[in-house]
């Protein structure tokens, strides 16, 4: 063995390399101060190699970048782990590549001979931000997607260049499967190959002028093996832990690690898009650079800070140059933490933001879902929400709908709208509750109640013929409570809503008797104003062939249920809905037919589910 | 071991003994320089040349959207769908993205707003500070940037406090038969100038 060792060293002398390497002199003895560096080599490495694993599950293009880190977070084997680590780690360098400038700082240790050394740990710096930026968009969810957009347009007002800049990340001039490849290129191919050459030179240069001691005599000198090697794992081993800590905080498995919002959508606009936490001070600093002036907060301004930071060797040698350092890289990281702070508290203020964030993660679980019911198919994950009644139905009803009508009190995505309602709130339509609520109070403030509200109609609605019928059968108990029962039996039974549950078929057959004849303690019927047709209509109930609509009562065949509804949103005016008494505008040339599904079926509660 | 001629060239203690002194084969030396740059420019220009491809102007013309008559305009809605509230509605045509298409798929929006005599107001939905999209808030009657928090009257006018440096790029319109078309179009953000992408 010897000899095969003696061999080989002949032949590479790598006992001399080895020698050098772990036999590194440490004046004044090992000490945590000095782990800094190492722990950001050791983050390094474990970006390198969850990344490469990461590489081998993840396909860069805007039909399966999301697809495929959906893969990876809730399919492949410890997959959630594996990005986790990659996602917390990402943030980790971030933390400790400012702690590691901080030490260098407070030591001097960016003075002569090691100025060099000191610009090169700033290129590394921003080679890491770098890769931060660029891995930010690769999941291709919503959030990535808007904050970059941002990012990459803000580099748009370079002057002179810009607009070549912006074409040129972007890959054209619209995001989508270039941008992807370019950005997977960056992060990792040019980034990583660059981080590693510079990282070589630093840790060359570092040898070559050795640690900076504060205190030589602090200890006896030793060597960096064993004894500073097992205060930086030690180190590593805390970095790693509390890595592991952030992506189990929210659980082992896919529902911890790393968030993945809805899949991106240009269509679909995000007011809940925020850079990564280590970005907010530059978002919230563009806040406050009107106009023209942007280019101060985007650019000069971070310019400035970072020439600074590389004049700081020069700067060391003036008298009272160090303490000027050490005072601006506090008061840097102290106006970075105001500026965080300050972002954070505005989001926590704006009402409008906490909504998108709410709506945000209810699109981002309802993917999910929709993922495990129907698969992705070929054209990517954003068409099932595209064809998703439960949230775009949501969407269109909140866009169409929501001036006029309310939808338990909001626009159907959860926001109230500014004006006052001028139509029922729907929430309930197509249940029980709503049948009900319109056979007993029509004029309430679910029904009719909020049409008093718009001039134009005024007491149409709420004094006409049906609240004039409940007032003088229902509120007087002419019509008896388990006769309302049997009619709204009936008339729910015609929905399909998917809350109605099981049906009682002997009060259908009273409700329809009810609807068709009355009783003697009744004024009319229903079917004196409401034309109705049944499939399956044995007796003979719905069979006059004379039926008149009076004062324009809505035909009530298949009420509330899809086709229904479809017909109806299309154009109210028909003479078998609200005829001259409709105060509703017509929607067929304003909904394409797949709109209207989305809608009718959000209605009706009717979208997919898991089992 | 042979050692290696030119190895250590230029270093002024690099004379090796037995050997001529490297300065004098300037020719080579120069020769070196040009082959070994020459090898190694010929993959990073090819390299360079595909990754300027988006810069060129028919690339870009075939990735703009199809769909909109002559002048560029597109359909958007019928005229009675307006309000003198602002609405946001989708721009429908067919969509590209590098070698995909994607039929009749929504490619932007606008904010469509009826006005006095008339007339369709019409906004790209795109704030021109740094491109979020723009909300209309109708109750303090104003359109407003959930991201660095941009605002623009309803004529899209700039609030002057506003990061963004110029006003709500309006859209041109045109009515044709009860059918409201708008000349989509992006523009480039963060300047002063309304300038087409």
């Amino acid at each position: 063995m010897k000899n095969l060792l003696n061999w080989l060293d002949d032949r590479t002398g790598y006992k001399t390399f080895l020698y050098e390497a772990l036999y590194e002199r440490v004046p004044g003895g090992a000490r945590w101060r000095y782990v800094w560096g190492s722990t950001l080599v050791f983050t390094f490495t474990v970006q390198l190699i969850t990344g490469l694993f990461l590489w081998m599950a993840y396909n860069p293009s805007a039909q399966t970048a999301w697809e495929s880190v959906y893969y990876i977070q809730y399919e492949i084997q410890l997959g959630w782990l594996l990005r986790g680590i990659h996602h917390f780690t990402a943030q980790a360098m971030v933390v400790l590549l400012v702690v590691h400038l901080l030490q260098v700082i407070i030591d001097g240790a960016y003075k002569a001979p090691r100025e060099v050394n000191f610009w090169l740990g700033l290129i590394l710096m921003k080679i890491v931000l770098a890769l931060s930026l660029t891995g930010y968009l690769l999941p291709w969810d919503q959030k990535g997607y808007w904050a970059t957009k941002v990012a990459t347009n803000i580099a748009g007002i370079t002057p002179g260049v810009g607009d070549e800049v912006r074409t040129l990340a972007v890959g054209g001039i619209d995001y989508g499967h270039a941008t992807l490849s370019r950005f997977f290129a960056l992060h990792a191919g040019l980034l990583p190959a660059l981080l590693i050459g510079f990282l070589a030179l630093h840790l060359y240069v570092f040898r070559r002028h050795g640690l900076t001691v504060p205190d030589p005599i602090h200890k006896p000198d030793t060597t960096f093996w064993p004894d500073q090697v097992l205060k930086d794992a030690v180190a590593c081993l805390a970095v790693l832990a509390a890595v592991l800590f952030l992506v189990l905080w929210h659980g082992a498995g896919p529902q911890g690690g790393a968030e993945l919002g809805a899949p991106a959508d240009p269509t679909e606009s995000y007011s809940a898009a925020r850079p990564e936490w280590y970005f907010l001070f530059l978002f919230q600093l563009l806040k406050y650079f009107p106009g023209k002036t942007e280019i101060i907060g985007a650019m000069i301004l971070p310019g400035a800070i970072v020439g600074v930071l590389f004049l700081m060797p020069f700067l060391g040698r003036w008298k009272l140059g160090h303490r000027f350092n050490l005072a601006f890289i506090f008061g840097i990281l102290g106006g970075i933490g105001i500026l965080t702070g300050l972002a954070l508290h505005d989001d926590s203020r704006d009402s409008d933001y906490q909504l998108a964030v709410v709506d945000a993660r209810h699109k981002a679980e309802r993917v999910k879902e929709l993922v495990q019911i129907e698969g992705i198919g070929p054209a990517g994950a954003v068409h099932l929400l595209h064809g998703d009644p439960k949230t775009r139905g949501a969407a269109l009803f909140a866009r169409n709908c929501a001036s006029c009508h309310r939808y338990d009190g909001h626009d159907g995505t959860g926001k109230v709208p500014a004006e006052i309602a001028t139509a029922s709130d729907l929430g309930t339509f197509g249940t029980r509750t709503w049948i009900r609520g319109m056979i007993t109070g029509t004029a309430g403030r679910q029904h009719f109640g909020p049409t008093e509200n718009a001039p134009e109609v005024g007491e149409r609605f709420t004094g006409g013929e049906m609240a004039k019928w409940v007032a003088e059968n229902v509120a007087s108990k002419k019509m008896r409570e388990g006769e309302v029962d049997a009619v709204v039996e009936f008339l729910a039974s015609l929905s399909g809503h998917r809350g109605i549950g099981e049906l009682d078929k002997t009060k259908i057959a009273k409700g329809q008797e009810f609807f068709a004849l009355g009783t003697d303690a009744v004024a009319g019927t229903c079917y004196a104003c409401h034309a109705m047709t049944l499939a399956n209509d044995p007796d003979g109930l719905f069979k006059d062939p004379d039926v008149k609509m009076v004062s324009d009562a809505p035909d009530l065949s298949g009420y509330g249920s899809a086709e229904w509804l479809h017909e109806f949103i299309r154009n109210p005016a028909l003479t078998k809905f609200y005829g001259g008494h409709n105060a509703m505008p017509a929607f067929a040339d304003r909904l394409s037919n797949q709109e209207l599904d989305l809608i009718v079926a959000w209605m009706l509660h009717q979208w997919p589910e898991l089992k | 071991m042979s050692p290696q001629i030119g190895a250590d060239s230029g270093h002024p203690d690099s004379g090796i003994a037995g050997l001529p002194d490297p300065r004098r084969g300037f020719i080579k030396q120069c020769l070196a320089i040009m082959v070994g740059g020459l090898v190694g420019l010929v993959p990073i220009a090819v390299g360079v040349a595909t990754f300027l491809n988006p810069l060129r102007k028919s690339v870009k013309a075939k990735q703009r959207p199809s769909g909109s008559d002559a002048d560029g305009y597109y359909k958007v809605a019928s005229l009675d769908a307006l309000s003198n509230v602002p609405q946001a509605f989708k721009i429908v045509a067919d969509g590209k993205d590098a070698w995909n298409t994607y039929p009749r798929e929504a490619i932007g929006a606008v904010f469509l707003q009826q006005i006095a005599g008339g007339k369709v107001r019409a906004f790209n939905v795109t704030c021109p500070h740094a491109g979020c999209a723009v909300d209309y808030r109708a109750k303090q009657q104003e359109y407003h940037c959930p991201c660095h928090n941009s605002s623009f009257a309803a004529d899209g006018v700039r609030d002057p406090e506003s990061p963004s440096a110029r006003d709500l790029d309006a859209l041109d319109v045109k009515i044709v038969d009860g059918d409201v078309l708008v000349k989509f179009q992006n523009f480039a953000t963060g300047s002063e100038e309304k300038k087409p992408l």
